[in-house]
């Protein structure tokens, strides 16, 4: 056996592949569940905390900040492991899905609010007195005239953030979450062939790239009209 | 004397305060405004002149004293804020059009969402402000579209379609290129035709001169003095006064 054919039986291993394409393709479809309902309480949540935070209420500002600054501290991973052997002691019991949903939408949550928040003040404080002055309340300028402007400003650094963190639903695979990773790394210990960890690469591109790219069409969709 | 002692004063203003920190902006500034005035606010830069005009419409909050307008006391805890503020026009130095709406868009907003008129009546009445500042064929425009001189207009045309009692004009022209300027002074001559009560904070003295009422000459936080354009501008009774406006005319 030559090298490159030692390589490609290792990573391209039709026979290996075919057998474990089937479990890929439901881990793929774990990981798009897991990675939307990620998405959407995060960002849902991270946007809420941003609007409580525009109220300007001093203490729920301060546990807000601390709240995002302690989910942008710690590690995602350690989170998951955190509440999946952890929160059994307390008599809670998360299932790797949900312990791994539960971390990743709170690291996105706290990341997506500092988001907001700056889009949120890096509106100049022009519109605000404009859209007051024209009687508009604090809750209808918010909604009406600075959120949509600063939704704009996040959607880059969101769609980034965003790609990032649900990136992280292959750390589920660690709490025995059969996901993308979960399925590949099954099949390369039934088959003792790294193969299935190339189907899981190729998975995770199909997923991801159209995303990435979906991203870049919204920023250019959003954009001012000159 | 000028008008403003033989009507009704239809903003008042009375011993305005402000301090910002330890800056004291304000110290007691009385102005009364007469129903269809044009009252130009001038002084140096940090007298207070645009301070005072905030006061005016609670975009600042005095620190102390009393804002009356149209018969509203501004300062009154149990005063709509609001729904005052739908009879104060106002209109900023950096225009503040929402960069998101079309210009007809920037003008309905408060149409639909202050005075809750529907979509049709809120569009036409958009649309009428659009024609009175001339820009009726921009309504589809945004913002970015369209240039500095229009950006104002459709401002003023946002303002003076929720048809207040008062205007009030912060700077207006000053971020203006030169060529641009005569189309809001156009503009804000028609509204003064058609008795519109304005108080502009400007230093466009030709504007002044021609289409003033009274001067208001500030400086430090105080009322140096006030009169007809023709006695400000020509025979001032303060130093400070002449020495500003000797510095406005050598530019």
């Amino acid at each position: 056996m030559t090298g490159w054919e030692r390589f490609t039986d290792s990573f391209f291993n039709a026979r290996v592949m075919a057998q474990y394409l089937p479990k890929i393709i439901e881990g793929f479809g774990l990981t798009v569940v897991l990675a939307l309902c990620i998405i959407v309480a995060g960002l849902v949540l991270g946007l809420l905390l941003a609007l409580v935070r525009a109220f300007g209420i001093r203490p729920l500002n301060w546990l807000i900040i601390f709240t995002v600054d302690l989910f942008r501290a710690l590690p995602p991973l350690v989170i998951i492991v955190l509440l999946f052997f952890g929160l059994p002691n307390a008599g809670l019991e998360l299932s790797g899905f949900a312990s791994a949903w539960l971390s990743l939408t709170l690291v996105l949550m706290a990341f997506s609010e500092e988001i907001f928040w700056a889009g949120i003040t890096s509106v100049p404080r022009g519109q605000w007195e404009a859209a007051r002055s024209t009687g508009l309340g604090f809750v209808q300028t918010l909604v009406y005239v600075v959120l949509p402007q600063a939704l704009r400003i996040t959607i880059p650094p969101l769609t980034n953030r965003t790609i990032a963190i649900t990136k992280g639903t292959a750390l589920a695979s660690v709490v025995a979450v059969p996901d993308i990773l979960g399925a590949a790394n099954a099949g390369v210990s039934f088959s003792f062939n790294p193969s299935p960890l190339t189907l899981g690469a190729i998975a995770y591109l199909v997923l991801f790239l159209p995303v990435v790219v979906l991203g870049r069409w919204i920023e250019t969709r959003f954009a001012w009209k000159r | 004397m000028s008008a403003a002692t033989a009507r009704e004063p239809i903003v008042e203003a009375r011993a305005i305060h402000k301090h910002f920190g330890h800056l004291h902006v304000l110290k007691g500034v009385d102005l009364k405004v007469a129903e269809k005035e044009l009252v130009f606010l001038i002084g140096p830069s940090g007298s207070g002149k645009s301070t005072l005009l905030r006061c005016l419409n609670r975009l600042e909050d005095p620190s102390s004293g009393q804002v009356i307008v149209d018969g509203i006391d501004m300062l009154d805890a149990k005063t709509d804020i609001n729904k005052a503020r739908q009879r104060i026009g106002m209109v900023f130095q950096s225009f503040n059009l929402y960069p998101h709406m079309t210009a007809l868009g920037n003008v309905m907003l408060a149409l639909r969402k202050v005075q809750g008129l529907g979509r049709a009546e809120a569009e036409a009445k958009a649309r009428a402000a659009l024609a009175r500042v001339h820009l009726a064929d921009r309504a589809d425009h945004y913002p970015l579209q369209l240039s500095g001189g229009q950006q104002q207009r459709v401002a003023i045309a946002r303002a003076i379609a929720l048809e207040p009692r008062v205007m009030l004009f912060d700077e207006p022209t000053s971020a203006l290129d030169p060529e641009l300027v005569g189309g809001v002074l156009a503009v804000m001559r028609e509204l003064r035709e058609d008795g519109m009560t304005m108080v502009v904070v400007s230093h466009e003295m030709g504007f002044a001169k021609a289409a003033a009422d009274r001067v208001v000459f500030m400086a430090d936080g105080l009322i140096v003095e006030e009169g007809l354009p023709a006695e400000i501008f020509s025979q001032p009774k303060h130093d400070r006064t002449r020495a500003f406006i000797s510095q406005i005319e050598r530019h």
